[in-house]
């Protein structure tokens, strides 16, 4: 046939480049880090002669699998995460002879509660948030678990409005669902002494508890897609919405957030840790890789200037909280002597 | 009159309007349908036109070699590392004096856009002689500026409401007064790859990502999906245990989940062959499988339709089996088998799931120069847009949405060309 040239090319071409170097950096990891290290990738590809680095967005612990399966050029040189890597994945790293990475923290992102503008701004706090979304709630007597009773937000909190409790929310699949789940589910759950206690005696019911979101359609599963969340509050005052503080940031004219344990959410409350329901950022790089494939030193000092993640840096108009001076100070020294992490 | 004719007119009223309703049903049901597209339509395209259009601001810039560091006998090197960015920032403190507030020094540089600085960069290093010139140029503006310039910021609601801010709505009147401010046809949306800066994120990247793998998916499900369909309709051996098995996994493979074969394809070609991820040979790959049943059940159903008469008469008048079948049978099975490939394809182009799983879901700020460079495809930049959180995107969406549209419908048009082209009756 007249395409048999045609294989005969493309299968040149597949074994010609599985033999090449790749000559950009490859990154993958966590959805939340994703619009802040795009943003410096594109600024490094536009200043320097090396190729844009390509990312992808594949969640913090897929984006840990790729990094950590071996020190192959066809693995990832870097990879974003949106909490500390595990302990776990670190082993996995080691076992896989990825022995030297570099943990860079990037900055702190805030979780939004937020409402639609046509309705009120809700104070809430943690154990409100908790009694009013977790599966399981503490019942009458002392230790004992029931399931979720609330309807309204006054069933949680007398001094909070007779609405419908109604929330919507990532999907199970998110990096922000696993964050709210710790740090507002479990920040909450922790206010009962009984409940904490549980921790030393039966993690896995203590977790169980703190983490399981209630199944009955007062939680609403909205998709991965924060945009839409933000569409759907609009429509509907009545509903609060969970997202990244970016988000936020950008549809100020139509959602506000909640404040949470007193503490209003905003960029400088975030920044000195007031604001309860914020995580670390970080990204970890391939110290195996440096050298091999061009440009992974460059790439790290852009990301670590002043520029990029400083108080005033660029990274901050896309919505990222930045560190202290001395964090940035010290993430900045072990980027640039590539300091290897240990655990 | 006799009892039959009775028992019909008696009827006769009752079977009228039966009928009558039942055109009613399908009438109201193909209003229904068009009542969608419609709306969907209309959504999409009035969401998306305004990003046809993008605000551009002049300045009057001065070069100062001083402030660059440079002459015009500088090195390239030098001439490509030095910081441009302060330029445009000396243009627009010189527009606007007096701004010493920080955070409004930084909203006054954040009217145009980053790419500024680099636009100018570029024509310096062409051209060395402009070190020490001013002059007059049109850069992209802000995506803010350019979202307010098309009337989605409400300047009536309250300042801490706004994106824009009071001292940024002055800056932007004094321009507009001047004629500064112009809103032209965005090209950059045509010329340029994904960016995370709404202002200078274009299709290109995509569309060109999108291109490669067709043409990969091509280049290698249409002949391998005829050749299947021949072989299984002329030439296997009837009513045997194996053809039937094949013949039936074919038309299950159909209707597998897409994502299944993406799965597949990460198994196969990346892990165990090492293709590299992200590119549009793996999309290709990929693609092909998912593809080639449809293309085999579409060309056997067009082989099956050629009259035996044909065949018969080829092989009366001396023709071999594989003179019949190639050049008899086959072109008259073309127009079936090529709408069977357009509407695979067509498939194909809109596909994002199984993509998913060989890393074309990515971030690629390079327009793809072969088919072993990183790249994404059209949906997938879609649904990198849509999630994207600067309200500038959301136009860019549905924008990437009707040129997608348009693709499709192009090669769905091609399809019934063909067909109408090379149809035979008979």
């Amino acid at each position: 046939m007249k395409k048999l040239p045609l294989f005969i090319a493309a299968g040149l071409v597949v074994s010609a480049s599985a033999a090449s170097a790749r000559d950009y950096i490859e990154i993958v990891g966590s959805s939340t880090v994703y619009p802040f290290t795009t943003v410096v990738a594109e600024t490094f590809g536009n200043k320097t002669k090396f190729k844009t680095p390509k990312i992808e967005s594949t969640g913090t612990g897929g984006g840990a699998k790729l990094f950590c399966s071996g020190t192959g050029i066809d693995t990832p040189d870097i990879t974003n995460a949106s909490r500390r890597m595990k302990k776990s994945e670190f082993d996995t790293c080691q076992k896989n002879g990825v022995k030297d990475i570099i943990e860079v923290q990037v900055g702190f992102d805030g979780i939004a509660f937020a409402n639609s503008k046509k309705a009120e701004q809700m104070t809430l706090t943690r154990k409100d948030i908790f009694l009013a979304l977790a599966k399981t709630v503490p019942g009458k007597y002392e230790g004992e678990l029931m399931l979720n009773p609330y309807k309204t937000w006054k069933d949680v909190n007398p001094e909070l409005p007779d609405i419908k409790i109604e929330v919507l929310g990532p999907p199970p699949t998110s990096g922000t669902r696993d964050a709210f789940a710790e740090l507002a589910l479990e920040g909450g759950c922790k206010a009962f002494p009984a409940i904490a206690a549980l921790k030393d005696t039966d993690k896995n019911l203590y977790k169980a508890t703190c983490h399981e979101v209630r199944e009955d359609g007062h939680f609403i599963e909205a998709g991965e897609n924060d945009n839409l969340i933000v569409q759907k509050l609009e429509a509907n005052p009545n509903a609060l919405g969970v997202f990244g503080f970016s988000f936020l940031d950008q549809n100020s004219d139509k959602v506000h957030g909640s404040i949470i344990d007193g503490s209003e959410l905003s960029f400088d409350s975030i920044a000195d840790g007031d604001y309860p329901v914020s995580r670390p950022l970080y990204f970890y790089v391939k110290a195996a890789h440096i050298g091999k494939i061009p440009g992974i030193k460059e790439f790290l000092t852009e990301f670590v200037s002043e520029d990029s993640f400083g108080e005033d840096g660029y990274l901050l108009e896309k919505g990222l909280i930045p560190l202290s001076e001395e964090q940035r100070e010290s993430f900045r020294a072990a980027a640039t002597n590539m300091t290897p992490m240990s655990m | 009159m006799n009892k039959s004719t009775q028992i019909v007119e008696a009827g006769l009223q009752k079977r009228y309007a039966k009928e009558k309703r039942f055109r009613l049903y399908g009438l109201i049901s193909i209003l229904i349908s068009l009542a969608f597209l419609v709306i969907l339509l209309a959504d999409i395209i009035g969401k998306g036109y305004p990003a046809f259009q993008q605000t551009y601001v002049k300045l009057d810039v001065t070069i100062d070699g001083e402030v660059l560091g440079l002459t015009a006998e500088s090195p390239e090197d030098k001439l490509y590392s030095a910081s441009y960015s302060k330029v445009i920032r000396n243009a627009l403190r010189e527009k606007f004096p007096g701004v010493t507030d920080r955070k409004q020094k930084r909203a006054l540089s954040n009217l145009v856009s980053k790419s500024a600085a680099y636009e100018l960069r570029d024509m310096v290093v062409e051209n060395p002689n402009l070190i020490g010139t001013s002059g007059s140029y049109w850069f992209l503006a802000k995506d803010d500026v350019d979202v307010f310039m098309k009337g989605n910021i409400d300047r009536n609601l309250p300042e801490s409401d706004r994106r824009i801010k009071d001292y940024q709505l002055e800056w932007i009147d004094t321009l507009v007064a001047e004629n500064r401010l112009e809103k032209r046809f965005n090209t950059v949306l045509f010329t340029e790859a994904d960016s995370r800066e709404p202002e200078q994120a274009g299709i290109r990247g995509a569309l060109m990502g999108s291109l490669y793998t067709m043409l990969i998916t091509m280049c290698l499900a249409f002949p391998i999906g005829v050749a299947a369909a021949t072989y299984l309709e002329e030439f296997a051996p009837q009513n045997n245990k194996w053809v039937d098995l094949i013949e039936i996994n074919i038309n299950n493979l159909a209707a597998v989940p897409s994502i299944v074969f993406g799965l597949l394809g990460l198994a196969v070609y990346i892990n165990f062959f090492g293709v590299p991820r992200s590119t549009p040979l793996v999309g290709g790959l990929v693609l092909t499988l998912m593809t080639l049943p449809t293309i085999i059940i579409a060309s056997r159903a067009a082989i099956k339709a050629v009259p035996p008469s044909m065949r018969e008469a080829a092989l009366g008048l001396g023709a071999s089996k594989v003179q019949t079948v190639f050049q008899h049978v086959l072109p008259m099975a073309m127009p079936g088998i090529l709408t069977g490939t357009i509407i695979g394809m067509a498939q194909a182009l809109g596909e994002t799931a199984p993509l998913l799983m060989i890393g074309m879901i990515a971030f690629v700020s390079d327009i793809p120069q072969s088919i072993i460079d990183p790249s994404t495809v059209m949906p997938v930049q879609i649904y990198l847009w849509s999630d994207s959180p600067e309200r500038a995107f959301t136009e860019r969406t549905s924008a990437a949405i009707i040129v997608l549209l348009a693709f499709l419908i192009t090669m769905n048009l091609v399809a019934i060309m063909l067909r109408k082209r090379f149809e035979k009756r008979w």
